[in-house]
C-alpha cells in the first residue's frame, strides 16, 4: 500500500508522517504515535471507546481515515492533563467513580469534553444525548452523569 | 503488572468510620491498633483511577511489544463435524509466516473444573460449535497473518447438530461427547426436608414455567494476550486479560507440558470481566503455543466478534417452579426443575447447574425443597460463569411466582418476603451457613424511599412499581483446586524507603480490589493511604491467589490483608518498644508516630522503620486466610457449590412506564438496598450495586444472543443490545451494614447480589403497570406485544364464552 505524507496536529504537536490511505486514525494514534489511551473496543463504530476530537468535534477514530485529518487538530485523552495534573473532567471521573474498569473512560471523557466545550452547564438529558454513543459495562452510567455534572460545576 | 501508587485524595464526603462507632474486626483478628487515622469506611476513589482517566493505564493490547508477531485464529465454519485434515502447507510457505499451530500441537484437554476438562485450545478430531478455534498463525504483520489463515484448508465432515436443550435431549439426537449419553453433562437431583408434605400442608400451591434467553458478558475490553517465549531458557511469559492468573498459569503448564516454575503470568489493567475471564480461555493457550512455535513474542488481539464467540455467559434456561405458601405467606416447600443449554464444552457447567439449585436457599427460610437440574450440551459456544453465576434466572422464577401467589392471598409483596426472613445464625437445609442478614433493613429502606405504600396501585395506567429480593455468596467456600493451601495470601514488604508494598494476586478488573486491600492494611496499621503501593498479579512477585470470581476478594483477600497488616504491625510495635525501651503493651501506633501510651514520648515513622529493619533488613509479613469449616457446605454430592463464608442481601424497587402500543418498557427509577456487611469503600460499593442492578436491567430488557444454525447472529455491540446511557435510569443506592462475624471489618460482597433482583422487580412492575405477566425474558417489545395480544385474545375468548353461557341459559 503506497503511503503519503500526512501533515496534521495531534495534541498540539505538528506532525508529518508517512501513512497509507487505508490507515485508520485509531491505528495511526495507537501504532504510530503510541497514544494507547484511545481504545479499540469493537469491530467498528459500535462502542465509542475510540472517541477523539477532530477540530473539537467528537469522532470515532475507528471509522476515520488518518489522511482525513490532514490540516486538522486531533485531540486524544492524553492531551487533557496539563503539566501532569488532571483536567476538571478527569478529576471528576476519578473522584466520583465515573470510571471502574476504565476501558470506556478515555472515549467517554472525550465525548464529555466536547459537550462541555459547547455547553458548559448541560442538563441530564443533554449529557445522555452527548454520551449516547459511548457504551460502559461497569457503572450503569449513574456516576458518569454525576462526574460530568461535577466537572461542569468545577469549570470557571 | 499494575504498579499503582496509592493516593490520599478522598473527597471525604462519606460518613467517617469514627462517626459510626467502634471498629469491627474479623472474629479471630487482633484488636485494632491505631487511633485517629482511618481508611476503612472512607469514600475512596480508586488508587489506580488516575491512570484510567488520563489514558496512561496500559491494557494488554496497549503493552509495548516491539517486534512482536501478530497472532490470528482460524475458526470452524461448521457447528459440528469431524476434522479429517487441516492442511497448513500453503500457509507455512507464505513469506513472513513464522508459526502455524493446530490441534496436533496440544493434546491436553483443559477446563476450569478439574473433573470436567474436555476442551482443547485448538480443536482435535471434532469441532462442536461455529467459531471454535481450529488453527492459528503468527506472522510479521496482520495482513500476512490473515493471508495465512485464508491459505489453510480445512477438511471437515459435517455432522448433524443440535442448537437447543430439547433437541439435544431428544432420543435420536447426535451425541457431542462420547462419555455423555443424552448430551447431559450433569444431572442434579436434590431433595431436602419433605417437599411433598410441605405442599400438602400449604394453603396455596402454584406452578409456572419460565424461559430465559442466553446472555453474555460483553465486557468493554476485547480479549487479548501477549506471549513471550524465551527459547534459550525454555521460559514463557504471558500477559493476559484474565480474572484468575493462577488458573491460566496451571492451564499453560499442563497444555504446554511445562513445569510451572518456567511460567510467568502477568495481568495488566483489565477492562472488565463479569465472569468471562474466570476460566482460562482458549486464546491464552493459543498465544503461548504460537510464541513457542515461533520462538518469539506474539500479540494476539481478538476482534469483538471473536470475543463474543469465546462467550462463557449465562445459558439459555428453562425453569419449572413450584411453591407452596401458607395464608400468612410462609413458604412451606419449593420444587424446581431447571434445564440449561450449556454449549459445546463443560467449562463451569456443573457448577452453574448446582448453583441454580443451591441458591434457592439462603435468601428466605425454605423448610423443604426438591431440585432437579440438567446441564445439556449443544452446538453453541460454551457457557460459563457470569455475574450472579447460576442464581439469576432461578431467582426471577422464584420471586415472580412468589409475587403472584402473594397477590392471590391478598398479601403485599413486601409482606410475603418479611414472612420468610432468615434470622441468623441460620443453617439452611442444604447446609449453607448464614451468619448475618440485613434483608429486613433493605426491605424497609426501599419500601420507604420508593413511596411504595402510597404509590403502589395508585399510579396511572402504563406506570407500575415492582420489587424483589436477592442474595449472593462472598466467594465459594471451597476453592476449585483443593490443594490445602490457604484461600488467600497477602504479603507486605517494608524497606529503607519507608514505603509499604502490598503484594497480592487478587485481580483488579475495575471493581476496586487493589483499593480495598490498601484501605484494609492502612486501617490496621493506622497509616495514611499514600504510604502504600499495591502490586497486583505478577506470578514472579505476588502470592498465589484464587482470583476475582464469585465475589471472593473483599471477604477472603480482605481477611488475609488484615492478618498481614497485623503481623507487620506487631514487628513495628516491637521495634518501637525496643527503641523507646518500654514494654510492647506501652506502645500505641497513631498515624505516623508510635507513642508511649499516656506520655509525650514518640518515635516518628522513619525511626520506627529504621528500628524495625535493624535486625535483618527488608521486612516482609504474610497474612493468610481460609474459610471456616462450618461454612464449607454439607456432605452430599455437589454440596460445596453455594457454600460461602458470608451471604450478601439486597432488595430493590423498580418503577416502569410501559407503552402498550409498542411494547416498549422504560425504567423510570430504581431504588436498591444492599447489605454488604460493612462498606470498606462506600463509593465502590455504590458503583458495584449500580453496575449490578444495571446489568440485570440489560438482561431483563434487551440482551440475548441468537444463533442461526449455530452462526452467532449478534456478535457485535449493536445487535447484542446492552443499555446505552439514554435508557439507563437513576439508581438510588442504599448501603445496609449487617456485619458478618467472619468478614473483614464485617464486610461481605457487593458486586453481584443486587443483579438478580432486578429481573423479577421489573416483570412485577410491568404486571403492575399493564396487568401482563411475562414468563419469558428479555422483556423485548416483540415478547411484550405478543403477551399483550395474547391477553386481549384470552379476554375476547372469555367474553365470548360468557356470552354463550348466557344465551344457553
Amino acid at each position: 500500500m503506497p503511503k503519503r505524507i500526512l501533515t496534521t496536529t495531534v495534541n498540539g504537536m505538528r506532525r508529518e508522517d508517512a501513512v497509507a490511505d487505508s490507515t485508520l486514525l485509531l491505528d495511526y494514534l495507537r501504532e504510530e504515535l503510541d497514544l494507547t489511551g484511545t481504545k479499540r473496543g469493537c469491530d467498528g463504530g459500535e462502542c465509542g471507546a475510540c472517541t477523539v476530537l477532530v477540530d473539537g468535534e467528537p469522532q470515532l477514530a475507528c471509522l476515520t481515515l488518518a489522511v482525513r485529518c490532514a490540516g486538522r487538530q486531533v485531540e486524544t485523552v492524553e492531551a487533557l492533563a496539563a503539566n501532569g495534573r488532571m483536567s476538571a473532567l478527569q478529576a471528576a471521573f476519578h473522584e466520583k467513580l465515573g470510571t471502574q474498569c476504565g476501558f470506556c473512560t478515555p472515549g467517554m471523557i472525550m465525548a464529555a469534553e466536547a459537550l462541555l466545550r459547547r455547553n458548559p452547564a448541560p442538563s441530564d438529558a443533554e449529557i445522555r444525548d452527548a454520551l449516547s454513543g459511548n457504551l460502559c459495562r461497569c457503572t450503569g452510567y449513574v456516576k458518569i452523569i454525576e462526574s460530568v455534572h461535577a466537572a461542569a460545576g468545577a469549570r470557571p | 503488572m499494575s504498579r499503582v501508587e496509592a493516593t490520599d485524595d478522598s473527597n471525604g464526603t462519606g460518613p467517617s468510620r469514627a462517626a459510626r462507632g467502634a471498629p469491627l474486626r474479623g472474629s479471630d483478628a487482633a484488636p485494632a491498633a491505631g487511633v485517629g487515622v482511618h481508611a476503612v469506611g472512607i469514600r475512596q476513589p480508586l488508587i489506580d483511577g488516575v491512570e484510567k482517566v488520563t489514558g496512561r493505564a496500559r491494557y494488554t493490547a496497549d503493552l509495548p511489544a516491539p517486534g512482536a508477531l501478530v497472532g490470528a485464529i482460524l475458526r470452524s465454519p461448521v457447528a459440528h463435524g469431524v476434522i479429517r485434515a487441516v492442511d497448513t502447507a500453503a500457509a507455512r510457505a507464505i513469506p513472513g509466516v513464522r508459526a502455524v499451530v493446530t490441534g496436533a500441537d496440544c493434546d491436553i484437554a483443559y477446563g476450569v473444573i478439574p473433573i470436567a476438562q474436555n476442551e482443547f485450545p485448538l480443536a482435535r478430531e471434532r469441532v462442536r460449535y461455529r467459531g471454535e478455534p481450529v488453527a492459528a498463525v503468527a506472522a510479521v504483520d496482520a495482513a500476512t497473518a490473515q493471508a495465512a489463515l485464508a491459505a489453510i484448508v480445512l477438511h471437515i465432515e459435517p455432522l448433524p447438530a443440535v442448537f437447543d436443550a430439547a433437541a439435544a435431549r431428544a432420543p435420536d439426537a447426535v451425541q457431542l461427547h462420547a462419555n455423555k449419553p443424552g448430551n447431559v453433562e450433569r444431572e442434579v437431583d436434590h431433595a431436602f426436608g419433605d417437599p411433598d408434605a410441605g405442599f400438602a400442608a400449604a394453603d396455596l400451591v402454584r406452578e409456572q414455567r419460565f424461559h430465559y434467553a442466553e446472555v453474555t458478558h460483553a465486557m468493554m475490553e476485547p480479549n487479548a494476550a501477549l506471549a513471550e517465549w524465551d527459547a534459550e531458557r525454555g521460559r514463557l511469559t504471558l500477559h493476559s486479560v484474565t480474572q484468575v492468573p493462577y488458573y491460566v498459569h496451571l492451564a499453560l503448564a499442563r497444555c504446554l507440558h511445562l513445569d510451572e516454575s518456567r511460567i510467568r503470568v502477568v495481568k495488566p489493567f483489565v477492562g472488565g470481566g463479569f465472569g468471562h475471564r474466570t476460566e482460562t480461555l482458549n486464546f491464552e493457550i493459543v498465544a503461548a503455543l504460537l510464541a513457542r512455535a515461533a520462538g518469539g513474542t506474539v500479540k494476539l488481539e481478538l476482534s469483538r466478534e471473536e470475543s463474543f464467540l469465546t462467550h462463557r455467559g449465562r445459558p439459555e434456561t428453562d425453569i419449572r417452579m413450584k411453591i407452596g405458601l401458607m395464608r400468612d405467606g410462609t413458604i412451606t416447600a419449593v420444587d424446581a426443575e431447571i434445564v440449561q443449554r450449556g454449549g459445546a464444552y463443560a467449562g463451569y457447567g456443573l457448577v452453574t447447574i448446582l448453583y441454580a439449585g443451591a441458591l434457592l436457599h439462603a435468601l428466605y427460610r425454605v423448610p423443604a425443597s426438591r431440585y432437579k437440574g440438567w446441564r445439556v450440551y449443544a452446538n453453541t459456544p460454551p457457557n460459563g460463569a457470569m455475574r450472579g453465576h447460576g442464581s439469576v434466572d432461578a431467582r426471577h422464577a422464584f420471586e415472580s411466582l412468589l409475587d403472584r401467589m402473594a397477590a392471590e392471598l391478598g398479601l403485599d409483596p413486601f409482606a410475603v418476603r418479611r414472612a420468610n426472613l432468615i434470622v441468623p445464625p441460620w443453617r439452611t437445609l442444604n447446609d449453607l451457613q448464614v451468619n448475618s442478614c440485613g434483608l429486613g433493613e433493605c426491605l424497609d429502606l426501599v419500601e420507604r424511599a420508593s413511596g411504595w405504600r402510597e404509590r403502589r396501585g395508585t399510579l396511572p395506567r402504563g406506570h407500575g412499581l415492582g420489587m424483589a429480593c436477592s442474595h449472593y455468596v462472598s466467594g465459594s467456600a471451597k476453592p476449585v483446586h483443593w490443594t490445602g493451601e490457604p484461600h488467600a495470601v497477602v504479603q507486605l514488604r517494608l524497606d529503607f524507603d519507608g514505603a509499604i508494598t502490598v503484594l497480592t494476586g487478587a485481580a483488579e478488573i475495575g471493581q476496586g480490589s487493589s483499593t480495598l486491600i490498601a484501605q484494609v492494611v492502612a486501617e490496621v496499621l493506622a497509616l495514611p493511604l499514600d504510604r502504600f503501593r499495591v502490586v497486583a498479579n505478577d506470578s514472579a512477585v505476588t502470592p498465589k491467589d484464587n482470583g476475582s470470581y464469585s465475589s471472593r476478594v473483599s471477604f477472603m483477600v480482605g481477611n488475609a490483608a488484615i492478618r498481614a497488616a497485623d503481623a507487620l504491625r506487631r514487628e513495628l510495635v516491637a521495634a518501637a518498644a525496643r527503641k523507646l525501651a518500654v514494654a510492647v503493651e506501652e506502645v500505641e501506633a497513631s498515624g505516623e508516630f508510635y507513642r508511649v501510651r499516656g506520655s509525650d514520648r514518640a518515635l516518628p515513622w522513619r525511626d520506627v522503620v529504621n528500628a524495625a529493619l535493624e535486625p535483618a533488613g527488608t521486612l516482609t509479613a504474610n497474612g493468610a486466610w481460609s474459610t471456616p469449616p462450618e461454612t464449607q457446605g454439607g456432605k452430599f454430592r455437589g454440596a460445596a457449590v453455594g457454600s460461602s463464608a458470608g451471604f450478601s442481601y439486597a432488595a430493590q424497587v423498580v418503577e416502569v412506564e410501559v407503552d402498550e402500543d409498542t411494547g416498549m418498557v422504560r425504567v423510570v427509577r430504581v431504588w436498591a438496598a444492599h447489605d454488604c456487611g460493612r462498606a470498606i469503600n462506600p463509593l465502590a460499593v455504590e458503583g458495584q450495586v449500580q453496575g449490578s442492578v444495571w446489568m440485570g436491567m440489560g438482561q431483563a430488557l434487551f440482551e440475548e444472543t441468537q444463533y442461526h444454525d449455530g452462526l452467532h447472529a449478534r456478535a457485535n455491540l449493536l445487535d447484542y443490545r446492552v443499555p446505552t446511557i439514554v435508557e439507563s435510569p437513576p439508581i438510588e443506592t442504599f448501603i445496609v451494614e449487617a456485619p458478618d462475624p467472619n468478614g473483614p471489618f464485617g464486610a461481605k460482597e457487593a458486586g453481584e447480589g443486587a443483579l438478580s433482583g432486578f429481573l423479577p422487580a421489573l416483570t412485577s412492575a410491568i404486571a403492575d403497570a399493564i396487568g401482563v405477566e411475562l414468563n419469558e425474558l428479555p422483556a423485548s417489545p416483540d415478547r411484550l406485544l405478543a403477551a399483550i395480544v395474547e391477553r386481549r385474545r384470552a379476554r375476547q375468548r372469555d367474553a365470548a364464552r360468557a356470552a354463550r353461557v348466557r344465551e344457553e341459559a
